[in-house]
Formats: structure tokens, C-alpha cells, sequence
């Protein structure tokens, strides 16, 4: 299904938060998601669903200087 | 004029000085500002800078190495005259040429949970420009417990990210965004960080520390900046706070009150 990340559109399979960051191979404990202009709580990743269309924005938290 | 200011400083701060919400008053607060940078590297190196050169008058400056050659790609505090050189002595001696009316406190050292709290005791407020997670995170602790509003960035290859923690207001706190910190550096090739990206997170964090010393008010107190150099965006997102936080959420402890 299309889904538009950090402004780009992408074809993904995944239908929850959590498959997805596993589908992209982004470590979940360090990505903040945004979904459809709201953050996803990070213990609702397992369960907030993925859906067509919706427009995520993901942030890895990073610790470089 | 107000008083205290000599001509010269009128002229040296004269762009500033025209600015609504600058003025003298403005200038006034920045003087009286004390603020605290942790980490002369990239990040802080343009942050320092602009603060130096914005008049804030006590700067404090927390690092613990020495000026290498693999440095200078970002640490544009730093010259090629400095390698080998304590990184605290380097920066004083830059900021002090650019700006003489600050006044530049040096700790030739390396943050812990034991140390952060006489650190940062004497400052208004606390920029986290470190180069780790265990740093950022004794920082981040310390500043909590002892109520310093702290200005966060971090940047790793051609992304960067922004925030403003302030316990006195109970923002949420880097741990409500980092409830897991990774473990300490596990050893493998260093972080590639484009220099100018660092640059660019460091003068947001100068904006944001300056903000904050003229009493403006900031959005990224409860939101996240993030830049991302190689799609050309800044995304803006709201930060939860965390009910279950190791800091400071219900069961940490150590709320401020």
C-alpha cells in the first residue's frame, strides 16, 4: 500500500507502526512517529495501524555532536 | 545609550540593538546571561560563536579532549595551529578574540551523574552539544534535578534534531523521548556528520538559547525540531511527556515540583 514518509511516497507492507520501523530496519526505541499530523504514543506502535494514504513522519533520535 | 555599555559595543551590537525585541533591555539580559555549552565540537562550536559574538556575557564551556586533525571538519572553533591543544583553551581563545566582553569559564573535564549538578549549579541555562549518548543522558538528568532549562540538539550524517527541556515548566524530558538510551559507544568506525549540518543544529541552538535569555517564548518547549539536509526539510512535531518517564514521570522520583 502507498503511504507518504517524511514527505516521500513509498510502497510498504507493513499494517502497524511497529512492522513498519521493522520493514524500514529503523531500531523502534529511537524513532519518534508522527502519523497523520499526531505522535503515535511508543507503547501504541505494536498496535496503531498503517493505513493507505497516511502520512508519516519519522525521527531517529541521534546523539552525534 | 543605557549605561554600563561603552560606544564601542553600541556600535559592535547595533544590528541586534534595532530589533524590537532586542533594544537595550535586550542587550541587557543577553550581558547578564550565563550559559553553559557541553561539547566545543561541531555542534557547539557555532553555537559558542553566536553566542559570543551576541554579547552573552558568561559563557561556560565543558570538554574534555584535545584538538585533533579529524576535528577540524566541523569544530570551526578549532584551527590547525591548535592540534594537540586542550579544546576548552582553543574555544576561549577564539571566543575572547571574536568578542573580549565575554567572559569565557573553562572545565577541562568530562560530564557525569557525579559532577553535572556543581557544573551547571552557577548557570541560567545548559546547551547539551555533546557526542554521546551517555553524556547526553548524565547531562540531561542533572540539569532536571536541579531545575536548568536545557537546549538539546544532536545531528548524525545529514540529519540534526532540536529541543527545549525546561523542568520548571514540566515540559517533557529527554527521557520521555528516550526511554531506552542505547548503550555506550560499542566500539565500531565513528559517526559520519556532515560539518555543516552540525552548523546548522548549533546556530538553531543559539537562536533558541537567545530566545530564552531575552524572555521570548519557544514552541520547541514541548516540540521537536527536526532538519534533514538531504530531503531540505525542518519537520516540527509535539513531544509527549510520558507518564511512565525513568525521570520524570509519576514513578521517577524526581519530578520538579
Amino acid at each position: 500500500m502507498k503511504v507518504i514518509i517524511n514527505g516521500e511516497p513509498r510502497e510498504v507492507s507493513a499494517r502497524t507502526v511497529f512492522a513498519l520501523l521493522e520493514e524500514l530496519g529503523l531500531p523502534p526505541g529511537r524513532i519518534v512517529v508522527e502519523q497523520n499530523a499526531a505522535i503515535v504514543r511508543r507503547d501504541a506502535y505494536q498496535d496503531a495501524p498503517v493505513r493507505e494514504g497516511d502520512i508519516l513522519e519519522l525521527v531517529r533520535i541521534v546523539g552525534g555532536g | 545609550m543605557d549605561s554600563g555599555f561603552s560606544p564601542e559595543e553600541g556600535l559592535r551590537y547595533s544590528r541586534q540593538l534595532i530589533l524590537e525585541k532586542v533594544g537595550w533591555p535586550g542587550q541587557e539580559r543577553l550581558r547578564a546571561g550565563r550559559v553553559l555549552v557541553v561539547g566545543a565540537g561541531g555542534l557547539g562550536s557555532a553555537a559558542l560563536f553566536y553566542l559570543a559574538a551576541a554579547g552573552v556575557g558568561h559563557l561556560g564551556l565543558v570538554d574534555g579532549d584535545a584538538v585533533e586533525l579529524s576535528n577540524l571538519q566541523r569544530q570551526i572553533l578549532h584551527r590547525l595551529a591548535d592540534l594537540g591543544r586542550r579544546k576548552v583553551d582553543s574555544a576561549r581563545e577564539a571566543l575572547t578574540r571574536l568578542n573580549p566582553h565575554c567572559r569565557v569559564e573553562t572545565f577541562d573535564l568530562r560530564l557525569t551523574a557525579e559532577n553535572v549538578p556543581g557544573v551547571v549549579r552557577g548557570f541560567d541555562v545548559v546547551l547539551d552539544a555533546g557526542d554521546n549518548f551517555p553524556t547526553r543522558v548524565a547531562l540531561a538528568e542533572g540539569c532536571w534535578r536541579e531545575g536548568k532549562i536545557l537546549v538539546s540538539a544532536a545531528v548524525q550524517d545529514f540529519s540534526g534534531h532540536l529541543m527545549v527541556i525546561d523542568p520548571g515548566r514540566g515540559t517533557p524530558c529527554y527521557r520521555c523521548l528516550l526511554p531506552e538510551p542505547p548503550p555506550p559507544d560499542p566500539g565500531g568506525p565513528p559517526l559520519g556528520i556532515l560539518g555543516a549540518v552540525a552548523g546548522v543544529m548549533g546556530c538553531l541552538q543559539a537562536v533558541e538559547t537567545i530566545k530564552l535569555l531575552l524572555g521570548l517564548p519557544s514552541d520547541l518547549a514541548t516540540r521537536l525540531l527536526a532538519y534533514d539536509g538531504l530531503r531540505s526539510r525542518f519537520q516540527v512535531m509535539d513531544r509527549l511527556k510520558t507518564p511512565e518517564c525513568p525521570l520524570c514521570g509519576a514513578s521517577g522520583g524526581n519530578r520538579q515540583p
